[in-house]
């Protein structure tokens, strides 16, 4: 009903739109292969050379591999605390049921920067004032806390969204043809969630992999990649290195996330009446 | 069910069907077992640490030592509040400001593009615009922010633009005007989802039948469109004004000339001088989120999320 003119202006707002969207990760992809070590639009010629560059040096491999290690113990632990804390809300009513939503929501809605601090407090609080708690000096696992924090809510909504979308009818039939719990679990639930559990610990990876915010309250003397380009940012004969990782950086979380679309269908937008 | 678990007693499926059993007449273990381990991390690792920075706001630290000293007092509100140093209700107000202003920018942005994907778009253009929107939201927000560094700055993108279309070159970099587009950019997707989702929501009859009625466009999008998408604006605007208050990346990057101090870049520059202070200054995007949020209940905004 809306007329041609209506039609056309809000395609071509949509079109700009998204161009504005993804404009900044064209830009970053056209420096990352920019001949000269000058930032300057356009770009003069096209090189690999500062891959080879990033590649070879050592700070930027330790940080990569300090961010894949983070990013997978994160994401471990976000599938082990998410996908318990769904089936229980799932299965069960019980007293506080609504609350469990909120306080695993709880990292992600607050400013990042409030919990960063939040947890730096307690580490220190813990390591040098409560000795009744555990001390964990700051290293690669308050970094894997900290990310565990915000990633362990992704997990929960996309195993509960599944779990939702399917029959419990399916768990009954499964227990009255006498199959225990675990092979109930392994021929029934599992293949229902196991794409949905999936999309969540990729959500989660990507999530971690360029976290800068809390990391940078987490991670004492370490370096993720993200804390690296954030550190090297105004050093100019760095600048083509950081264009390299930054590059990777968003590679490594836009795929995680396409797969994750692939397998939850994210997009559901099948209908409209 | 009981001769059956006899029988098999001693066999592995025997113990696993013993498990099963146990776990079936008593629901509140296999609940427990669910439930608490998550429930009890989040509760002493999460609301511990809040509980712990809400504290050290009223902490100190000593001058000569910096050391925190744990005696409760207002010290550091009384600062922040101060009614003869102005410089922190400056702050907050340029950050509310700056969130304000992010906010309208993303809602006018998000409309066209919301109401193209959820009406006009066929199925297949929809999914692809959906990941389109989608994957810049997912990817590194660091770099993105990193990526409009180069674009903004003297000899970037901008203004290779500019020059070409015969426009004067501007200096962008450091300002207030930066950090607007920058965080415009950054938080346009949350606006875009849960707008989206509430034009979706709407019948297609609530529009045919304020047309029959001899409504024009304009007038049905006042009267019947906006009163109904509006929960989905006050919903994105609870990420885009929450973010905004809290960020430091952004002024870190983009900000940093005179006057471009926000609440964000200000608690990170005290976390390394005076924590308590910082923790104390956390507690006012804290207190402004919480005003925000009752009001967004009120209009009735998480029916929408």
């Amino acid at each position: 009903m809306e007329t041609r003119g209506a039609r056309i202006g809000f395609g071509v707002s949509t079109a700009l739109v998204v161009c504005f969207l993804w404009l900044p990760l064209v830009v970053i992809a056209v420096y990352a292969f920019n001949k000269s070590s000058i930032q300057s639009w356009p770009v003069s010629g096209w090189t690999l050379h500062w891959f080879r560059v990033a590649w070879q040096a050592s700070d930027v491999r330790s940080a990569l591999w300090l961010s894949v290690r983070v990013g997978l113990l994160a994401s471990g632990i976000a599938i082990v605390l998410g996908s318990m804390a769904a089936f229980g809300v799932h299965r069960f009513r019980f007293f506080g049921r609504e609350s469990v939503s909120l306080l695993l929501l709880l990292p992600l809605a607050l400013p990042g920067i409030i919990t960063g601090l939040a947890l730096s407090s307690f580490f220190t609080f813990a390591n040098q004032q409560a000795s009744w708690l555990p001390g964990l000096p700051f290293s690669m696992w308050t970094i894997v806390i900290g990310h565990a924090t915000f990633c362990v809510v992704v997990v929960y909504n996309n195993v509960l969204a599944r779990l939702r979308r399917t029959s419990g009818s399916l768990v009954e039939a499964s227990m009255d043809l006498g199959a225990d719990g675990w092979q109930t679990f392994r021929y029934v639930t599992w293949p229902t969630i196991s794409t949905a559990l999936v999309g969540g610990a990729l959500l989660a990876f990507a999530l971690s992999f360029d976290e800068v915010i809390v990391t940078t309250f987490t991670a004492g003397a370490q370096t993720t990649l993200p804390i690296f380009i954030f550190n090297n940012i105004n050093r100019g004969s760095q600048l083509p290195v950081i264009n390299v990782v930054a590059f990777v950086v968003i590679a490594l979380t836009v795929i995680p996330v396409w797969a994750s679309v692939r397998l939850t269908h994210t997009s559901g937008l099948s209908r409209r009446s | 069910m009981a001769v059956d678990v006899a029988r098999e007693a001693g066999s592995l499926r025997g113990a696993r069907l013993r498990v099963s059993a146990a776990f079936w007449r008593r629901p509140w273990l296999k609940l427990a077992a669910l439930v608490g381990p998550p429930v009890g991390i989040y509760t002493i690792v999460y609301v511990g640490s809040l509980a712990v920075l809400l504290a050290s706001g009223f902490w100190a630290v000593n001058a000569f030592t910096s050391e925190t000293v744990h005696t409760w007092n207002l010290g550091n509100f009384r600062t922040i509040f101060s009614t003869t140093d102005l410089t922190y209700w400056r702050i907050i107000g340029r950050t509310v400001a700056m969130a304000a202003a992010v906010t309208v920018t993303d809602a006018v942005l998000a409309f066209p593009l919301a109401y193209f994907m959820a009406r006009l778009a066929m199925p297949r253009l929809r999914a692809l615009l959906f990941v389109a929107v989608l994957l810049p939201l997912w990817s590194s927000y660091l770099v993105r922010i990193y990526s409009w560094r180069t674009i903004l700055s003297t000899s970037g993108a901008l203004n290779w633009v500019l020059t070409g279309l015969g426009l004067p070159a501007q200096h962008l970099s450091g300002t207030n005007w930066a950090m607007w587009l920058v965080f415009s950019y950054i938080w346009l997707p949350f606006m875009v989802l849960p707008v989206f989702a509430a034009i979706e929501r709407i019948p297609d009859s609530y529009l045919e039948a304020s047309g029959d009625l001899g409504a024009r466009a304009g007038r049905t999008f006042r009267s019947v469109m906006l009163p109904l998408v509006l929960p989905g604006f006050v919903a994105g605007s609870i990420f885009t004004f929450a973010l905004t208050l809290g960020d430091f990346i952004t002024p870190a990057l983009i900000g940093g000339g005179p006057g471009t101090a926000m609440i964000g870049s200000t608690v990170e520059a005290n976390v390394g001088l005076n924590v308590p202070f910082a923790a104390a200054l956390t507690a006012v995007p804290v207190a402004i989120m919480g005003l925000y949020l009752m009001a967004a209940k009120r209009l009735g905004a998480f029916e929408a999320l």
